[in-house]
């Protein structure tokens, strides 16, 4: 049995080692990666994935824990994604999402790992999709994905999930600002965390306005609900909530497809993207071309639109000849 | 397809001491290495170490502790990594561990102990020489 063949099963069967592993080659894009998510993507589809986005300070981690407490007390296994931003200057991350969920180590049921953005643009959401996709055919019943909702490729990480929480709380300065368009556009359900503050309500009904203003005629009206994460008030109701969610989207099949059909069209074109932009660029680099390209943009001669052109039809034209 | 690989590095402190500045300090100064850095907080037990360790795939772990715990929680987060089959892990301790000590803990399979004044430099250099060859 070949290396990535004892990964596979091992994920099937649960192993925490195994799936350790297969995340760890799914972040380095080794070259078994490919063939460990292809054998491991048919066994997918079962867990309820759910994303968790929200400012820094939200209480998002604290809220989480409880989330995974409350549904292991209802006899649920869990994977948690924790994604925490890479420096764009040292290239290395500092993952503290764990902090908040210690005590949940000593769970089996419970699997958490974090994964750093690592700056491959669009490829953060592709790693944690494939990781997620980990959890899943390892058999946890639901998978959370947690990020800062902070910019154009969180929005697109959290597309992984079925049910999208927004997390915000009171007196992080911004207010609603602190939620950006593109979340708020998806989200299923949005909670104010630190509901104990003084403006919680103020911001329950912030969020609220803004809804209606963006409403068309919907099947899903996205509730507000309030949590205090430390005491762990609301968590029962948001697990309850978000579990109505999940019956939704199971009991609206034409609904369901179209999610899942979006979604998966979503994922093709970022990877289609991501392998034709690696391929062309390398192809550029082999052939000693990249420099005089990037020479001629500096000098203004071509702008890098025009000179991906370029790049494009030449290959294509290559292709054919 | 070019490999992305990066050095994980676990810092944890076991026991009840609280005294965590040093841990932070290293803690950003690998991150700023370009390292990921998983901390953990206070209060860690060997289990959640070695549990966390195990999830997270880690490359190193370094412990850090001031409270003189070590002889008592060092030989038990070597013993559950050998459990978990976690051998190939390099782990390095930092803050009060008196000298005499010392030898005992190398032969533990602790590869170096960082005593008050190491430079993060130091740390820093001595994981990427020595970074543990894992699959």
């Amino acid at each position: 049995m070949s290396k990535t063949e004892e990964i596979v099963n091992g994920v099937l069967a649960g192993n925490k080692r195994s799936i350790a592993k297969a995340i760890t080659a799914i972040e380095n894009c080794t070259d078994e990666s490919p063939e460990l998510i292809a054998k491991l993507f048919p066994h997918t589809g079962k867990a309820h994935v759910i994303g968790i986005t929200g400012a820094g300070g939200s209480g998002k981690s604290t809220l989480i824990e409880k989330i995974v407490r409350e549904y292991r007390s209802r006899g649920k296994t869990v994977g948690v994604v924790a994604v925490d931003p890479t420096s764009p200057f040292s290239g290395g991350a500092f993952l503290g999402d764990r902090i908040r969920m210690q005590e949940l180590s000593a769970d089996e049921g419970v699997f958490i790992r974090s994964m750093a953005t690592r700056n491959y643009a669009g490829g953060i959401a592709r790693a944690t999709k494939d990781a997620a996709k980990v959890l899943d055919a390892a058999g946890k019943d639901i998978v959370i994905v947690e990020t800062v909702g902070a910019g154009q490729s969180e929005v697109e990480i959290i597309k992984v999930a079925k049910t999208i929480i927004v997390v915000h709380a009171p007196g992080l300065g911004d207010e609603i600002q602190a939620i950006k368009a593109g979340i708020m556009e998806i989200a299923d359900i949005f909670v104010v965390n630190k509901a104990d503050r003084e403006n919680a309500n103020k911001a329950v009904i912030d969020i609220e306005c803004n809804l209606q203003l963006g409403s068309k005629q919907v099947a899903w009206k996205p509730p507000v609900l309030k949590t205090i994460a430390i005491t762990g008030e609301g968590v029962r109701e948001l697990v309850d909530k978000i579990e109505e969610h999940r019956c939704f989207l199971e009991g609206n099949t034409e609904r369901r497809i179209a999610l899942l059909k979006n979604r998966a069209e979503a994922e093709l074109v970022e990877a289609i993207k991501e392998k034709a932009a690696d391929a062309l660029i390398d192809e550029l680099r082999r052939k000693g071309k990249l420099d005089e390209l990037l020479q001629r943009i500096l000098e203004k001669k071509i702008d890098p639109t025009s000179a991906a052109e370029k790049v494009l039809k030449e290959t294509l034209k290559n292709d054919r000849t | 397809m070019q490999s992305k690989r990066k050095i994980r590095v676990l810092i944890a402190k076991p026991g009840l001491d609280s005294h965590d500045r040093g841990a932070k300090v290293v803690a950003r100064a690998l991150r700023d290495a370009g390292m990921e850095v998983i901390y953990t907080g206070l209060r860690q037990t060997p289990q959640q170490i070695v549990e966390t360790a195990l999830q997270e795939d880690v490359d190193v772990i370094g412990l850090s502790i001031l409270s003189g715990a070590h002889k008592t929680l060092f030989p038990r987060i070597m013993e559950l990594l050998k459990k978990q089959d976690l051998t190939d892990v390099m782990v390095f301790a930092g803050g009060i561990v008196p000298e005499e000590d010392v030898p005992e803990l190398k032969k533990l399979g602790i590869k170096e102990i960082f005593g008050p004044g190491t430079t993060t430099d130091a740390i820093i250099q001595y994981i990427r020489d020595n970074l543990p060859k894992r699959d």
